[in-house]
């Protein structure tokens, strides 16, 4: 019997992840200062979620906001030291960022939701309802 | 030593290379790590975004120090990929340590992603002052 392995799956979805890595889904749309944070969108049934990374960045710190089908995300990440210390290794950096991206579909602004937690941002940007694909009964 | 306010550039996540190869092929990254020592203890900061407290491991061995920390990549089950700029994965990661420690004080925190590791120093391998007469 072959069971389903759950890192089997997790390779697949790293696969999947690589082949979205040169979509041009986003377009030329792409503005603001610079490329961080990084983002995956997604689409969860209609609606399109966008997931960032930003770890060491607080909640209090972030400013997220949606004007018609722009997305900004803006905030300062801090990383700090303590006094009278010797550093051995530093990889990770501070700084501010400000990134803004338009969506190819209408979402609907008032009922964008954010959620922060361990590190990674999510944006739940349910679908305008007059963007969503209609069936059409064949009479 | 605070961050100073310049922009933030995206720092690519590298892919784990270790001696030794899983068994499973999915991938591992490197969490971004900073690691200071102040007079009792070596400090261990990771970053490691959607990583749950549970789903973290730590332990040393022969004075190397070992961190895996797993996502719940079940997150993203009902999720189809648009468009992506990093990828996902488990991290993993390990440091030989120079310094003896105190395996019985080791403190762990984990906070917006990122996992803060205190070793406290075993009380031969801290400096003693030498009063001279």
């Amino acid at each position: 019997m072959l069971l389903s392995d759950p890192f089997d799956a997790l390779f697949q979805f790293q696969r999947a992840l690589d082949a979205f890595r040169t979509s041009d889904w986003l377009g030329t749309s792409l503005s603001g200062s610079g490329g961080y944070p990084p983002l995956n969108v997604f689409r969860k049934g209609d609606d399109i979620v966008v997931i960032t990374e930003v770890p060491g960045v607080r909640k209090s710190d972030i400013n997220v906001q949606v004007k018609g089908n722009t997305l900004r995300i803006a905030g300062t990440k801090t990383v700090l030291y303590g006094e009278n210390v010797s550093v051995h290794r530093r990889e990770r950096r501070g700084g501010t960022f400000d990134r803004a991206i338009t969506l190819p579909v209408e979402i609907d602004a008032a009922a964008v939701k954010a959620e922060c937690r361990d590190g990674i941002l999510a944006l739940y940007l349910p679908r305008a309802e007059r963007d969503k694909p209609r069936s059409i009964s064949i009479s | 030593m605070a961050a100073s306010s310049q922009a933030l550039e995206v720092q690519e996540k590298k892919e784990l290379q270790s001696r030794e190869e899983k068994t499973v092929p999915a991938r591992y990254y490197m969490p971004n790590t900073d690691i200071y020592e102040t007079d009792d203890a070596l400090v261990v900061v990771m970053e490691v975004p959607g990583v749950e407290k549970k789903d973290i491991a730590v332990n040393i061995e022969d004075d190397v120090l070992k961190v895996e920390a797993q996502i719940d990549y079940g997150k993203y089950q009902d999720f189809d990929p648009l468009y992506s700029e990093y990828n996902v994965g488990h991290f993993a990661r390990a440091f030989t340590l120079s310094n003896k420690i105190d395996q019985q004080a080791i403190t762990a925190q984990l906070e917006d992603g990122v996992l803060t590791l205190t070793l406290r120093k075993a009380a031969e391998a801290k400096p003693r002052r030498i009063a001279i007469n």
